[in-house]
């Protein structure tokens, strides 16, 4: 697009801008780490899920309380977590153009989603010290 | 925000109607998009019914009959009229075509003409390039390397050469850019498909000593991540090149240089 109105800047020289940020890479592959961890991990958690529809109260406070759960149950949180933040901050990224809204909404996404996931973490880990 | 409406100003209103000249058999209306910088005010939808008979197969055989027997305030860029020089691009039916390689016949109905989407219009169907091929120069598209000269020409072996195939066939159209939703939303900070086509074709080559440093300048969150892999670039392409593969390949290369 042509130039705004009192800005004289080469066409190039505004494209050139601040230069690249040199970043971009590891978002990618973690984008891409997480998606893959979350297939095995995605069918583990639904299948613990329909597991503890049948089952009675202890049953299913030891299977929740068991180190092996809240292994994977804590890797299935963080790469979900981790997996959704990523996503949403390209969605964010691509079509917020405020400024003030934009670093908002990428903050806000953060607070939240590791909130969420420490929040589950913790949970899991009540249930293995103190048995619910 | 993304701009998901064009403004009032923007939006095209019905403009005039060129009938076809009397006796003419088989004719087909061409709506084009029409703006004039000098005049102002909305852009209209004129139709001109052209008559097949006497008009060449291609929509810019009938552009070009348009201007000269219709209509010559019509303006829009064409130069080859085979398909290498890249200008006549723009949105034929709903996509972005090169009016010279495409056939009347293809399209069912009203043939539907607009300039490239979501670029500045400076007339009619011409659009504003001047920051695409400013992106264009910023990656650098020419030969670099610190190494003498030698005598004669840089060798390259046929295998390394055929590395550039599917590359050095692009003639800068700007269809595929132009059709990309991720460019449209970020056409400021994005490079779109055409220049990183252009940047993997250098990136590629192997006589070329600066691939450290182009992928320096890529490794950006817009620059070069913005692509989403959404194809559209590839689909649009009149040259059949595969631009998202391109992109692909420069991922592929960020990641093997961590």
């Amino acid at each position: 697009m042509a130039n705004a109105k009192g800005n004289l800047r080469s066409d190039l020289g505004r494209v050139r801008g601040l230069g690249s940020a040199k970043e971009g890479v590891r978002h990618w592959w973690v984008q891409r780490v997480t998606a893959i961890a979350l297939i095995p991990l995605s069918l583990w958690f639904v299948a613990g899920i329909v597991f503890l529809i049948d089952v009675d109260r202890a049953t299913a406070i030891q299977w929740l309380g068991s180190p092996v759960t809240l292994g994977l149950m804590s890797l299935f949180l963080i790469a979900l977590i981790y997996h959704t933040v990523l996503g949403l901050q390209v969605v964010i990224e691509d079509y917020i153009h405020s400024h003030a809204v934009k670093l908002t909404l990428l903050l806000a996404i953060q607070f939240a989603g590791w909130g969420l996931a420490a929040a589950g973490i913790i949970a899991m880990l009540l249930i293995t010290i103190y048995g619910g | 925000m993304a701009e998901l409406t064009l403004a009032a100003k923007d939006r095209p209103v019905e403009g005039k109607k060129f009938p076809a000249p009397a006796g003419a058999k088989r004719t087909r209306t061409f709506k084009v998009y029409r703006w004039d910088p000098d005049k102002g005010g909305n852009p209209r939808i004129d139709s001109y019914e052209v008559d097949l008979d006497t008009c060449g197969p291609m929509v810019l055989d009938a552009l070009i009959k348009i201007k000269n027997e219709m209509d010559s305030t019509l303006t829009f860029r064409r130069s080859c009229r085979e398909g290498v020089c890249g200008s006549c691009a723009m949105n034929i039916d709903g996509t972005n075509d090169l009016a010279c390689t495409k056939y009347i016949a293809d399209v069912k109905g009203d043939v539907k003409i607009y300039p490239l989407p979501h670029m500045a219009v400076v007339k009619d169907l011409v659009s504003d390039l001047n920051t695409i091929f400013a992106q264009y120069a910023s990656i650098e598209p020419w030969l670099k390397a610190d190494t003498a000269a030698p005598a004669r020409e840089r060798p390259q072996s046929p295998e390394e050469r055929a590395r550039l195939d599917g590359l050095w066939e692009c003639i800068l159209c700007f269809c595929c850019s132009t059709s990309c939703p991720s460019y449209w939303w970020n056409s400021d900070r994005y490079l779109g498909p055409a220049v990183l086509l252009q940047a993997y074709r250098w990136i590629a080559d192997s006589r070329d000593e600066a691939t450290g440093q182009r992928l320096d300048n890529l490794e950006d969150p817009f620059r070069l991540y913005r692509c989403h892999t959404i194809m559209n670039c590839t689909k649009t392409c009149p040259k059949g090149l595969n631009p998202a593969k391109a992109i692909g390949e420069i991922k592929k290369l960020m990641v093997e240089r961590r």
